[in-house]
């Protein structure tokens, strides 16, 4: 099942929810408001969420952006659930690399790799 | 170091995410016109994006009657950008690493970070409400 909002797509692949971005630029604060709200509300309708997000389409991001990873790592940790990123561009991937937030993330090459990761 | 790039261009924006992104885009046409690589090009517009969102977020809190100057000059060596806010200021040195493990978990505090790794000078003057910043062509962050 697939649905459609206005930054996200979100699909429903063996109990876990795999979002992508619609845009391909992650900055204005505003927009990542909206995202984390959406993304919230994905995280919400699971009661042990397992989420996945993947950068397929992402060319650039914002530390807004990272910041709103955070929040939203933390309320799935906060609820028992596991997040995995996948399919990040190499540039964006150092940015994780640099603010060290690699280690705090499971990040994967594929979005395979990552769903087949899921407890 | 090499010397100053020359030819300033300056804008005046509020805050309108669509004029930003076409200043943006204006000054990486001018860079890849010099010769600029995609890393660099990436690290640039990195540095500019975390610099304008602290003006307009932290600096003019938000307030759209307050302008942020974008000012640049730009050659085949080197590229500098200055960014001013009208807002009251901060010390720079206030923000916490964001980095150390009892910081990773707070999602706020990382866009100074990004700007000092993707450029070569990082410069904040006028109690905080200016930062300068340098790229230069030769010596920039490379992926």
């Amino acid at each position: 099942m697939s649905s459609t909002t206005s930054h996200i797509r979100v699909q429903d692949q063996d109990g876990v929810k795999r979002i992508e971005f619609v845009e391909r630029n992650i900055l204005d604060e505003a927009n990542i408001q909206q995202i984390g709200e959406e993304i919230g509300r994905v995280v919400d309708s699971q009661d042990k969420p397992k989420v996945l997000i993947s950068f397929t389409n992402v060319d650039h991001l914002s530390s807004a952006a990272l910041g709103t990873l955070i929040t939203i790592n933390n309320k799935i940790r906060g609820r028992d659930g596991q997040l995995r990123l996948a399919e990040i561009d190499p540039q964006i991937y150092e940015v994780f690399v640099i603010t060290k937030l690699n280690k705090l993330f499971q990040i994967f090459d594929t979005s395979e790799q990552a769903l087949a990761s899921f407890a | 170091m090499s010397g100053k790039p020359t030819g300033r261009e300056r804008f005046i924006v509020c805050g309108d995410r669509d004029e930003i992104d076409r200043i943006q885009q204006g000054i990486l046409v001018v860079l890849v016109r010099y010769g600029y690589d995609d890393a660099a090009c990436f690290a640039v517009r990195t540095a500019i994006e975390e610099a304008v969102s602290n003006a307009i977020h932290h600096g003019n809190d938000n307030d759209p009657r307050r302008m942020v100057t974008i000012e640049y000059a730009a050659d085949e060596m080197s590229i500098e950008i200055e960014i001013e806010d009208e807002g009251a200021g901060f010390d720079p040195e206030s923000v916490p690493d964001p980095t150390r493990p009892e910081n990773v978990d707070i999602p706020s505090g990382r866009g100074i970070m990004l700007m000092r790794v993707y450029m070569n000078e990082v410069e904040f003057t006028a109690s905080g409400t200016r930062v300068r910043m340098r790229y230069e062509k030769k010596s920039g962050h490379t992926l």
